[in-house]
């Protein structure tokens, strides 16, 4: 989570984001401008100072052995470039995209060296439907490997129900609002197959498809 | 400069606690600061089952403020007791219970379990249950029902202090005070959440699946020192200041008003290590401004003839 000090306090929350990348000395994080935290995110000058608080939750399972598919929608391509930076056999990986801003406002071609990848871009309904049929060829192909999504919650919509079609383990990564993202609020949860509410920022962001209603 | 109080049987190294809700069970927060620079602690809402809470979406961010339906979702008095209340034990920080309940019987119940822990320093009764069993009308708003479920909580609490948590959403807060008092209450702590809303033009839709949800945060502060205000001068029973602390300033202001101790709610989602630093930044503030000790700062507000 992050909170510039800034904000003052019309703006209560920090904001989550995911950790592209971490080395001890610096911090990157992909940001998408959406509303008023994002927009004001944007506007931080070089020497500004924010809170920070994390790492928090969990993250993607990491399969060295494992032919592993990425799917990754708009902004959530952010957590993909950890991932695959941490990756010990990036030659399993497959990463798959699809966006509707311009491919470069994503840093796409900054990830790609190292593993195989495909990216689509959606400009019309057409898109649309070709992005999601392209989703349902890729999702059999990895049925027996590893598949990990994380984007708009009707792109892991489609997403799990391939996945439930072909009997695939997925993994999707939630983005509920947060409150605190310590666990405490309880203010971000889902339900999960036992029908019990999680919280999202603990327990999560990423669960097992078949665990998890979306 | 002393930072220790001792108020209505309830005794802290220094004024700070968490607000119930907004803390977890503490150990949420461990990470970020070390627990026992806290005065206390209030824990999440017991009730004696486990509850589900609310369908999601359960909170949204409003300006210096919040919305939150949680619905007191929690594990059950049990649970808290076999499995988290242990792990606070060796801490030395008060810890305080806040209870919910739908009627006075099931209050008393909760009450005489949680007062027979050792660990737990006192009893903080909420009473904004929206679903009461007699009358339909909220515990918080009906005087009456605050003197008798006080009443229950404190027949059953032993020697625990028993505090009760009082709702903003009423015209007449002294009177909701006063029927505390008469019910036995040993401190006052005020204020819950306001109720709200907020609604999203493009999709037409309430932010909160409950609609209507409890307001909070720096927003709440000047409807807070009001309420508390106007309590401190109505009875002689110890307050708790609570509602948009976000800074020590914002604490000083409560106790300025005569409260004795403060808890913080939505700061601490701001900066989970808000909490930690309060009690040191209010002593270093009071030394600034010149005051001669805490006790002495308290309650000295002047006002115009
Ligand atoms: C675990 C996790 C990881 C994330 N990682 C990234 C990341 O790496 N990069 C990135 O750009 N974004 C990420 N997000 C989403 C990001 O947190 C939200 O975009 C941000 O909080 C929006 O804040 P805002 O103040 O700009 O929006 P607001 O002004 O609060 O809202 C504007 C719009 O954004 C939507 N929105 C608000 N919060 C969220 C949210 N948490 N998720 C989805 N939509 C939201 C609202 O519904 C509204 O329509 C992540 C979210 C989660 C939960
Ligand atoms: C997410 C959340 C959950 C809360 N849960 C409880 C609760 O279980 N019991 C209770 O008495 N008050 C609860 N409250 C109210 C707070 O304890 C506090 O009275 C209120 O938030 C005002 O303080 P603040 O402005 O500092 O947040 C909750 C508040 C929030 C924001
Ligand atoms: S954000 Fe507070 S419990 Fe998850």
């Amino acid at each position: 989570m992050i909170r510039p000090a800034s904000w003052g306090p019309e703006l209560v929350w920090g904001r989550p984001f995911s950790i592209c990348s971490a080395d001890g000395k610096s911090l990157t994080l992909f940001i998408q401008k959406v509303g008023r935290g994002t927009s004001r995110i944007a506007e931080l000058e070089k020497g500004d100072s924010v809170t920070v608080w994390g790492p928090l939750g969990n993250g993607f399972a990491v399969e060295p052995e494992t032919p592993t598919l990425m799917l990754a929608g708009g902004i959530g391509i952010a957590p993909f470039r950890g991932y695959i930076e941490q990756h010990p056999t990036s030659e399993n990986l497959k990463l798959f995209f699809a966006h509707r801003m311009p491919r470069a406002c994503y840093s796409y071609d900054s990830m790609t060296a190292t593993v195989r990848h495909q990216s689509m871009v959606e400009q019309n309904p057409d898109d649309l439907q070709a992005i999601i049929k392209e989703m349902g060829v890729l999702i059999e192909q990895y049925k027996d490997g590893l598949i990990l999504c994380c984007g708009p919650t009707p792109f892991m919509r489609t997403a799990r129900k391939f996945a439930l079609e072909h009997g695939a383990r997925l993994q999707v990564s939630l983005e509920n609002h947060m409150g605190c993202g310590v666990g405490a609020c309880l203010g971000c949860v889902c339900k999960n197959d036992k029908d019990k509410y999680v919280q999202v920022c603990t327990n999560g962001p990423v669960f097992w498809a078949d665990k998890v209603e979306l | 400069m002393n930072m220790k109080v001792s108020f209505g049987g309830l005794e802290m190294k220094n004024p700070v606690m968490t607000a119930s809700g907004t803390f977890g069970n503490g150990l949420e927060f461990a990470p970020y600061g070390d627990l026992e620079k806290l005065g206390g602690i209030c824990a999440k809402g017991l009730s004696l089952k486990p509850r589900e809470g609310n369908p999601m979406p359960r909170i949204a961010e409003t300006p210096c403020g919040m919305l939150n339906a949680i619905g007191i979702q929690n594990p059950g008095v049990e649970y808290f007791l076999t499995n988290i209340l242990p792990s606070l034990k060796s801490k030395d920080v008060a810890v305080v219970a806040n209870l919910y309940a739908c009627d006075a019987e099931e209050f008393g119940e909760l009450g005489a379990i949680l007062a027979a822990e050792d660990k737990i320093a006192a009893l903080e009764v909420n009473v904004s249950c929206p679903n009461v069993k007699e009358g339909g009308a909220a515990f918080g708003q009906d005087p009456r029902q605050i003197t008798k479920v006080t009443e229950a909580v404190k027949k059953r609490a032993g020697s625990k202090p028993v505090m009760v948590k009082l709702s903003p959403n009423v015209a007449d807060i002294v009177s909701c005070a006063r029927a505390a008092v008469d019910g036995g209450a040993d401190i006052l702590s005020l204020i819950n959440t306001l109720i709200g809303m907020s609604v999203d033009i493009r999709s037409r839709r309430p932010r909160i699946a409950n609609v209507v949800a409890g307001l909070s945060g720096p927003a709440i502060k000047p409807v807070a020192l009001r309420c508390v205000h106007q309590v401190c001068r109505a009875v002689d029973v110890p307050v708790v200041g609570i509602g948009g602390i976000a800074s020590a300033e914002d604490a000083l202001e409560f106790i300025l008003l005569g409260a004795h101790a403060v808890q913080v709610g939505t700061a601490n989602f701001m900066r989970p290590d808000f909490a930690f630093s309060l009690a040191g930044d209010m002593e270093k503030l009071l030394e600034e401004i010149g005051a001669k000790s805490l006790e002495d700062y308290r309650g000295s507000l002047e006002l115009p003839l």
